[in-house]
């Protein structure tokens, strides 16, 4: 059971990725493009995804624990630093150029999408170098908090 | 290219991505992030952690057949750009989401929603850089 509703969990993300176009580079990209052919389409995406998110997890997070584990995963560090802010501008970049974040590409995968694979090979290839030069740098690596 | 308008279908997704985000803290405690579940799936910490992750992509695997059930086609899959550009662009966002520890599932939702600073922080940069982003490609370089 548990294994089947994790299984599950994912045909529903998949699904409203499939549906809600953030699959789509050329819908993503135009979401951005305000300045062009504008589509203001992903403004209803987010909006959507986070107004139930955050009304979800304000019922769930007063349970004591989840139901098929002992305790909540959930990131407790607050700090602003460096590292996020230049990490997430360079993904910014990556995206704007590629018109594919992970979550939009990884339910796309599934189709067999030749665009699609090169995409997802590229992303992996640079968590990979990313990770092997944290490491090499020292603590980095060790003390990276764990991705959300 | 132009792509239509499209607020219910774009509404209908996000509230199963967000349905998908409540569902994983509920049964498994953990952030709906794709940058988080893929990099624990190719480096798990046990095989436990593993098979979840590997469960969840599986699932969203499926998402784009699961919506040819209901919709009788695929979802559009329309690539603007070259090859080289998804390469460079695929390695930047591997470097950006791992750095920044995490994407637009990870920060964009589930972080935002329990109004953690650091993802607020996050996607107003990448919001941001995105947009500048497309902007200089499409209207400066003009590609």
């Amino acid at each position: 059971m548990r294994n089947l509703l994790t299984l599950l969990t994912g045909v529903v993300f998949g699904t409203g990725i499939a549906l809600s176009g953030m699959a789509n580079p050329a819908k993503v990209i135009n979401f951005f493009d305000i300045a062009g052919s504008w589509d203001p389409s992903l403004a209803f995406v987010m909006g959507g995804a986070v107004i139930v998110t955050f009304i979800g997890y304000r019922l769930v997070l007063q349970r004591e624990r989840p139901v098929f584990e002992p305790q909540f995963d959930i990131p407790t560090n607050r700090r602003l630093d460096v590292k996020l802010i230049g990490g997430s501008a360079i993904f910014g970049v990556g995206w704007g150029i590629a018109g594919f974040c992970p979550g939009g590409a990884l339910p796309a995968l599934g189709t067999g999408n030749t665009n699609v694979i090169i995409f997802v090979v590229a992303l992996i290839a640079g968590m990979f170098f990313t990770r092997f030069m944290l490491t090499r740098g020292g603590a980095g690596g060790k003390t990276a908090q764990p991705a959300e | 290219m132009e792509t239509s308008f499209t607020p219910f279908a774009s509404l209908g997704g996000g509230i199963l991505i967000g349905l998908a985000a409540v569902m994983l803290m509920f049964l498994r405690g953990r952030i709906m992030g794709a940058t988080g579940v893929l990099a624990g799936a190719l480096r798990p910490a046990s095989r436990y952690d593993w098979t979840w992750r590997a469960l969840l992509l599986l699932g969203m695997f499926t998402g784009p057949w699961v919506y040819l059930v209901f919709a009788g086609s695929l979802p559009a899959i329309d690539v603007p750009v070259s090859t080289v550009m998804l390469l460079i662009g695929g390695f930047l966002v591997g470097i950006g989401v791992t750095l920044g520890s995490g994407c637009t599932s990870g920060h964009g939702v589930c972080g935002m929603a329990r109004l953690s600073p650091r993802s607020f922080a996050a996607t107003g940069t990448f919001m941001l850089t995105t947009g500048i982003t497309v902007y200089l490609v499409r209207h400066v370089f003009g590609a």
